[in-house]
């Protein structure tokens, strides 16, 4: 019989060698005359253990992990094919600790199905809340989505059943959904895993935000840097197409909704809603001022809606649940479940995806386990490079989007990346300054020159130029920055770095920057 | 590409991908995608072509491409390795990587190695944080990159 062998396809499993696994696996089935199917799964997002290897046992699930190359041979000596012990042994996938303490809803399928088979997405309840949408009004999926009390995961944490309604009521033959899938923060790879190991959910979630607004185009605006990504969409895509998922008649309805996707060009700047859509016209990605709002003329002056591809994935389930079902999960005005991203200097980094509420401590010391160099946590830098760094004394903040703004930080986009007590604060501050500067669409002065001025006044700090002077100084270009940006770029980059100087003082002292040679 | 291709020669691939996306709602961004596939960058020529194709100035194309961090105005080396500098990877060591990798190729930040070999890139984040310092060689990716494993990437584009 035919023994199928899970190796996840995506690029962070690739990254650490999964491809190699792969092609070791069959050569050596092949050389024993073992009767193997390699399938390519997602990842279930523990990068601690990938390459993760699966094998579909009668007992279930079996994972491996981290296998090398050099284990395969062992491990079919030990017969893991009948799921047999060995150094690199898991256990049952489902009842590895990291997972097994998750509430998957949006990630519940990734990792567990072949990313391209739309049988496979079938088979484990995909499409159901697209079948129930398609018996629905627009104003009643509307309703769904604002009663799930969902908010936008892209980082402004703006509810997505209101702009929903803008677009539905906003005059206009053609409409479209725009997915933002730029995720330029540092610390964050929810999108890319998503749309790497369950593609067909981000295209389900479009056709519902499409049947809800009246839109029938939709595009997903996804960087360059994610090339992996940006091929398995563009399959599943067609998969789609040939099953008439997409099309003039979805699933056989009246209804017509078609897709594509779009590369950027390595700008991080083109995240910002406004700037993406510039971008996606043919034009510089400069940020737009708002109004009009793009749910009013948004993609070619037409009304469209921007939605983070973790906001678009999660609509689906509230669909199939209700949205009741969904909002329970949660806490306060955070409703629903979060995909944390723990990464950095940590020893189990990955995806985490949780109800909002879990506290920073919890998320970095419990779930990630500390450090990876097992020195202690000094920093955790939260919501990518815009994002407020975090001492241990606030490790008590929830995780909750008003509970970190009143802790002067924010959640973005979810990602948590930690700093051993190696880490130089006001080299982190001096880098948020650079990141502005190189990425600044150039559109508002505080942000284009503040950023550079910025990094030359935590190099005067370092060379110890009239140091207190110079922070005060700082502080007061940040506080220009805050006030005077057009967007978040220059607006949230004082974020890093007056965290940086009020949690971390003693760092901004006088000493030698160590600066890659620039 | 021979290094003698004229203008007229350039002028008539550009076209050719013109052609083929000026189809797609905004087509500026794919046409200078597949231009930099094909050429490796976007030559200067190809420009007026764009902009004659869409009906824009050369100007404007030239803002466009002159804006994104990806286009390149010269030839980059036969391999292109980008090392991210993003903070994730910088909690894992990701400067001292780079200020390595600088030394050994005696290139700065997307400068190409005297002998044409190999451009180095900066990049901010690959969505591989979790397997921190990342890197991606010639497209492809590569995690927990440490010295050690650079200096074999390394020789092995060498060879
Ligand atoms: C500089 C900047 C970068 C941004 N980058 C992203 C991004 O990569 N992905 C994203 O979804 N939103 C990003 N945003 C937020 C978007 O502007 C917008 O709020 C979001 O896409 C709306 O989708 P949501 O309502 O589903 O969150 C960025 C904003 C700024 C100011
Ligand atoms: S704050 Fe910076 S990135 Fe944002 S619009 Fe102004 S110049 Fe552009
Ligand atoms: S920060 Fe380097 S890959 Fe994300």
């Amino acid at each position: 019989m035919t023994v199928k062998i899970y190796v996840p396809l995506d690029s962070g499993s690739v990254a650490l060698g999964a491809d190699e696994v792969a092609t070791a696996i069959a050569a050596t089935a092949a050389k024993r005359g073992e009767d193997v199917q390699i399938v390519r799964n997602g990842s279930f997002g523990m990068y601690w253990l990938e390459p993760m290897v699966e094998v579909e046992t009668s007992r279930g699930r079996l994972a491996y992990g981290p296998v090398a190359v050099e284990d395969v041979d062992s491990l079919f000596d030990a017969g893991f094919l009948n799921g047999s012990d060995h150094k690199r042994y898991l256990g049952h996938t489902q009842d590895i600790p990291f997972l097994k303490a998750q509430t998957r809803l949006t990630f519940q399928r990734c990792g567990i199905i072949d990313p391209v088979s739309l049988d496979d997405y079938r088979a484990n309840d995909g499409l159901k809340g697209l079948e129930n949408a398609l018996k629905m009004t627009s104003e009643d999926i509307v309703k769904a989505v604002t009663d799930s009390g969902l908010r936008g995961r892209g980082g402004a944490g703006f509810p997505t059943g209101i702009k929903w309604n803008t677009v539905r009521q906003a005059p206009g033959d053609q409409k479209y959904i725009v997915c933002n899938a730029d995720e330029g923060d540092s610390g964050t790879f929810a999108d890319r895993m998503i749309m790497e190991g369950e593609p067909f959910v981000l295209i389900e979630g479009m056709i519902i935000a499409g049947l809800a607004t009246g839109a029938t185009k939709g595009y997903v605006y996804t960087r360059s840097e994610y090339p992996d990504a940006i091929r398995i969409m563009n399959e599943a895509i067609e998969v789609a197409r040939a099953n008439k998922l997409l099309g003039p008649k979805v699933l056989g309805s009246d209804y017509a909704f078609d897709m594509e996707v779009r590369m950027g060009a390595g700008a991080y700047v083109c995240g910002e809603e406004t700037s993406l859509l510039n971008s996606m016209e043919g034009k510089r990605g400069v940020v737009r001022a708002k109004p009009p709002l793009p749910a009013l003329e948004g993609f070619m002056a037409r009304p469209t809606v921007v939605n983070n591809v973790i906001s678009l994935c999660s609509v689906p389930v509230i669909l199939e649940k209700g949205a009741e079902y969904y909002r329970d999960f949660g806490m306060g005005r955070s409703r629903g479940t979060i995909p944390i991203q723990i990464a950095g200097n940590v020893k189990h980094g990955g995806l985490y995806e949780t109800a909002f509420g879990l506290t920073l401590g919890e998320i970095v010391d419990q779930i990630g386990g500390g450090t990876a160099s097992g020195r202690p946590v000094k920093a955790v830098q939260v919501g990518g490079p815009l994002g407020a760094y975090f001492p241990r004394e606030l490790f008590d903040t929830p995780f909750d989007y008003e509970a970190f703004a009143k802790a002067d930080g924010l959640i973005g986009h979810a990602g948590v990346v930690v700093f051993d007590d190696s880490v130089d604060m006001m080299k982190q501050a001096r880098f948020a300054m650079e990141f502005c500067a190189i990425e600044s669409c150039g559109k508002c002065t505080p942000c284009r020159i503040g950023s550079t001025r910025g990094t030359e006044v935590v190099d005067k700090i370092a060379r110890g130029e009239d140091p207190e002077m110079q922070k005060e100084l700082l502080a007061d270009l940040c506080e220009t920055m805050k006030f005077g940006s057009l967007c978040a770029l220059g607006g949230f980059t004082p974020y890093p770095v007056m965290s940086a100087l009020t949690h971390f003082p003693d760092d901004f002292r006088p000493h030698a920057l160590d600066i890659a040679a620039e | 590409m021979s290094a003698t291709e004229t203008t007229e020669e350039i002028s008539v691939r550009v076209g050719t991908i013109c052609d083929g996306l000026a189809g797609l709602e905004g087509p500026l961004l794919p046409i200078l995608h597949e231009v930099q596939e094909e050429f490796g960058f976007i030559p200067e020529g190809a420009l007026q072509t764009i902009a004659k194709k869409l009906n824009l100035s050369r100007a404007e194309v030239h803002g466009v491409a002159s804006f994104y961090h990806d286009f390149r105005e010269e030839k980059p080396g036969r391999h292109v390795i980008k090392i991210c500098r993003a903070e994730a990877c910088q909690s894992m060591g990701a400067d001292d990587l780079s200020d390595h990798a600088k030394r050994k190729l005696k290139v700065d930040w997307s400068e190409t190695t005297s002998d044409q070999n190999v451009t180095l890139e900066p990049v901010f984040c690959l969505g591989l944080c979790a397997c921190a310092p990342a890197a991606m060689v010639d497209g492809k990716v590569i995690g927990r990159v440490s010295k050690d494993r650079l200096d074999r990437i390394l020789s092995e584009v060498e060879s």
